[in-house]
C-alpha cells in the first residue's frame, strides 16, 4: 500500500513543482506584496505591514471605474452569449444542408487574432474626419444620430466592449454546445414526442437538463474569463484606458505595474487579490446554484 | 381499439448512393388487430419489426400504404397527435428526472379540455405506478433502479395517459433470464387489467408464443402467417415459420414423396396421400418422435440428455439439413440403442412438408 503511494506521489511530483512554482508561490507572494506598504521591487524593500494598500486601492477612482466595467462587462456578455452561442447551435443541429459550412464560419472568429479583430472593429465602429464608421451608416440609414463609438460617451463604448466580447467568445460556446446537443439520445426525444410534448418543452424540460452540465462549465469559464478580460479593451480603445474610462480590473492591475503610472507592485497586488476574491465568490455561488439545476448523468 | 394496416410499405434509400436499390424495411402489410389483443410481432432481427412499430406510432412515414386506428385514418397524423403509448427497448426514461416525473410528463403535455389539476397528476401517476407495482419508488431517479424497475417504469409512463394504443419495441431485451419470465408474465397481466390493444415487437419466439393472442411472423418485410400462437405452431405455412418457431427448433430433413409414401434417406417413414412424387423439406417437431424398435426411422445415436420431466436423444442423420437432431420423448421411456441405431415412429401431425423450391407447405392425409 505504501508503495503504491510513493508511486503515485512520484507521478504527481512533475505537476506539483510546476503548479508550486509558477502557480501557488507566486499566489502567496502576490498576497503578502499586497500588505507590504510601498514595497520596491528593485530594492526589494518596504515600508511597514498593514492594509493601507487595500485602502488606497479601494479609494482609487480609476479602480472603482474598472470594478464597474468589469462587472458591467460581466453581467451582460456572460448571459447573452451563452444565450445566443446555445441559439445558433440549436440552429446548426437542426439543418441538414450546408451544416460544415455554417460550423466552420461560426467557428472563424475563434481562429483569429485578437487584435486584428479589434482593427475591424474599429473600422465597424470608429469615427474619423473622412468616415463615419460602418454602425453609423445604419445608424443614419434608419434615421438616427450617428455616435462615436470609440471616443464618444460612456455607454457607447461599452456598448462596443460587449458586442465584441460576446463576439469573440461565441465561437467557443457554439462549438462545445453543438457537440453537447449531438450527445444527446435520439431516443428521448422520440419518447416526448410520442407523448405529445411540444417542441418548446422538448427543448425546456428535456434538451436545456440534458445539456446542462456544458451549459454551466461554459457559464463558470465565461464568468472568470469577462472578470479576466483586459486584451479586448487595449484592442478597442488603446493603451490608455483609465482615460477612455474603460479600464477593466486586470487592466488597472497591469497599469500599476507598468503603465504611464506605473511602479506600484504593493497596489497592483492589492488588486490582484481583490479580483481572486471577487471570482473567488462568484464562482462558490456558481457552484450552489449548479447543485440544484445540473444534471450529471 | 382496433388498427387496421392497408398495403403499408416503407423503403429506405440503400446507403450506398452507387446502388439504386431501395431497402424495403416494410412491404405491403395487410393486417387487421382486434381491439384489445396483444400481439407479438415476431421476426429475425432486421426483418422491419421496429420499423414498423415506428409507423404505427408516428415516428416514422410511410413510404405508401394507410394505417387506420378504427375508424381514423392516421396516416399523416403527427406522433404527438396519435394518442399511443410506447415503451423504447432502452426504455428512454429521462435520466434528470425521477420516477414520478417522468411518468406525469405526458401528463403535463395534455392541452385545452383534458389538461388536469396537479392533484389529478400525481392520483393518475400513483394509479399507473401501483399497476406496475412500483408505487414505492416514485422518488428515485432512473439510475437508481434496476433494469426490471426500469422497464416497469417506463411501462408506467406509456400507460398513465391511457392511450389507445400500447407499443413495446423489445421491451424484455435488456432483462436477465428470470427477470424476463417474471415480466413478460407482468406485461400480459397489465394487458389483461388495462384492456388496451398492445402490439409488441420481439425476436424470441418463446417470448411471442407464451403471452401473445396473436402473433405476426415476419421476415425481410414481408409478413409470413398471422394467427394464434399454437395454430401457428401447429400449422406454419412455410419453412420460415416452421424453423423460426419451436425450443428446441424443428428437425428439418432432406426427403422424397414416391407412389404416397414419404421417404427419408432409403426408409420410408410415413404414407402421405395426395402428395404428387417430388423432392421435399421434411419438418418434424422434436415431439413428434416416439421411440419404437419397429421404428422406420433409424439415426445414430449421441447422447441422451435427461431433464427429469422428459428425455432429450440426441442424434444423426446423414438426411438431416443441420448438426443434430433434438427429439423428446417422455421420461417414462428408456433409450436402447443397438450398434448405436435409435429407431422412431414419427406422430403424423407433427410432421410437414415443404416444397424444396418455394419452401411453402404441402398439405398431406396421414
Amino acid at each position: 500500500m505504501e508503495n503504491r503511494n510513493m508511486k503515485a506521489w512520484l507521478y504527481l511530483l512533475p505537476a506539483i513543482l510546476f503548479l508550486g512554482f509558477f502557480l501557488v508561490y507566486p499566489l502567496v507572494d502576490v498576497f503578502i506584496y499586497s500588505f507590504e506598504e510601498g514595497y520596491n521591487s528593485a530594492s526589494q524593500t518596504y515600508f511597514g505591514v498593514g492594509t493601507y494598500n487595500y485602502s488606497y486601492v479601494l479609494h482609487d477612482p480609476y479602480f472603482l471605474q474598472a470594478v464597474k466595467n468589469t462587472f458591467i462587462l460581466v453581467i451582460f456578455t456572460v448571459p447573452i452569449s451563452t444565450a445566443i452561442a446555445l441559439l445558433i447551435s440549436v440552429g446548426l443541429t437542426s439543418i441538414k444542408p450546408l451544416k460544415e459550412l455554417f460550423q466552420t464560419i461560426y467557428f472563424l472568429p475563434y481562429v483569429t487574432n485578437t487584435l486584428a479583430v479589434g482593427l475591424v472593429f474599429m473600422i465597424l465602429f470608429k469615427k474619423t474626419p473622412y468616415t463615419d464608421g460602418l454602425a453609423n451608416l445604419i445608424i443614419g440609414f434608419f434615421g438616427g444620430n450617428s455616435v462615436d463609438f470609440i471616443d464618444g460617451p460612456y455607454w457607447a463604448k461599452m456598448f462596443v466592449l460587449c458586442f465584441y466580447t460576446i463576439w469573440v467568445v461565441l465561437p467557443f460556446k457554439i462549438l462545445i454546445l453543438t457537440s453537447a446537443l449531438a450527445s444527446v439520445n435520439e431516443q428521448f426525444y422520440n419518447a416526448a414526442k410520442v407523448d405529445g410534448t411540444s417542441k418548446w418543452r422538448i427543448f425546456t424540460k428535456i434538451t436545456i437538463p440534458m445539456i446542462s452540465p456544458m451549459l454551466f462549465y461554459l457559464i463558470i469559464t465565461g464568468f472568470i474569463g469577462a472578470f479576466k478580460a483586459y486584451s479586448d479593451a487595449v484592442a478597442l480603445f488603446g493603451t490608455d484606458l483609465n482615460a477612455a474610462e474603460m479600464n477593466t480590473i486586470v487592466g488597472y492591475v497591469y497599469d500599476m505595474l507598468y503603465g504611464n503610472s506605473g511602479g506600484y507592485p504593493s497596489y497592483a497586488s492589492a488588486a490582484a487579490i481583490i479580483l481572486f476574491v471577487i471570482v473567488l465568490t462568484i464562482t462558490c455561488i456558481n457552484l450552489l446554484v449548479s447543485k440544484k439545476h445540473v444534471h450529471y448523468a | 381499439m382496433k388498427v387496421v394496416l392497408k398495403d403499408l410499405t416503407k423503403k429506405f434509400p440503400n446507403r450506398n448512393k452507387k446502388i439504386r436499390d431501395e431497402v424495403i424495411a416494410v412491404s405491403n402489410f395487410n393486417i387487421e388487430i382486434p381491439d384489445g389483443k396483444l400481439i407479438g410481432l415476431l421476426g429475425p432481427s432486421g426483418c422491419g419489426k421496429s420499423t414498423a412499430l415506428n409507423l404505427l406510432c408516428g415516428l416514422q412515414k410511410p413510404t405508401s400504404g394507410q394505417i387506420f386506428f378504427g375508424e381514423d385514418d392516421v396516416t399523416n397524423l403527427p406522433a404527438e397527435n396519435r394518442g399511443v403509448g410506447m415503451v423504447f427497448q432502452n426504455y428512454a426514461l429521462y435520466p434528470h428526472l425521477t420516477v414520478q416525473q417522468n411518468i406525469i410528463f405526458p401528463l403535463e403535455n395534455l392541452k385545452g379540455a383534458q389538461k388536469l389539476t396537479k392533484e389529478q397528476m400525481a392520483a393518475k401517476a400513483y394509479e399507473a405506478a401501483k399497476l406496475v407495482q412500483i408505487e414505492e419508488l416514485m422518488d428515485r431517479k432512473p439510475n437508481e433502479l434496476s433494469g426490471g424497475q426500469q422497464q416497469r417504469v417506463a411501462i408506467a409512463r406509456a400507460l398513465v395517459k391511457m392511450p389507445r394504443l400500447l407499443l413495446m419495441d423489445e421491451p424484455l431485451s435488456n432483462l436477465d433470464a428470470r427477470l424476463r419470465l417474471q415480466t413478460r408474465e407482468e406485461i400480459r397481466r397489465i394487458q389483461r387489467e388495462t384492456k388496451i390493444t398492445t402490439i409488441f415487437v420481439t425476436h424470441d419466439q418463446e417470448e411471442a408464443m407464451s403471452i401473445s393472442d396473436l402473433i405476426v411472423v415476419m421476415k425481410e418485410g414481408v409478413i409470413h402467417q398471422v394467427g394464434k400462437p399454437q395454430e401457428v405452431y401447429d400449422n406454419p405455412v412455410n419453412l420460415f415459420v416452421a424453423k423460426f418457431l419451436g425450443t428446441p427448433p424443428i428437425n428439418v430433413f432432406a426427403g422424397e414423396v414416391k407412389d404416397g409414401k414419404l421417404f427419408i434417406g432409403k426408409e420410408a417413414v410415413l404414407s402421405v396421400k395426395g402428395v404428387a412424387d417430388k423432392k421435399v423439406y421434411v419438418g418434424i417437431r422434436p415431439e413428434g418422435f416416439v421411440l419404437d424398435e419397429n421404428g422406420a426411422l433409424s439415426c445414430m445415436l449421441d447422447e441422451v440428455e435427461v431433464m427429469g420431466r422428459d428425455i432429450t436423444v440426441v442424434s444423426r442423420h446423414e438426411a438431416l439439413d443441420g448438426v443434430e437432431i433434438r427429439s423428446i420423448i417422455s421420461a417414462d421411456n428408456k433409450v436402447e440403442a443397438k450398434d448405436g441405431i435409435v429407431k422412431f415412429s414419427l406422430k403424423p401431425h407433427k410432421v410437414h412438408l415443404f416444397d424444396q423450391e418455394t419452401e411453402e407447405r404441402i398439405y398431406f392425409e396421414s
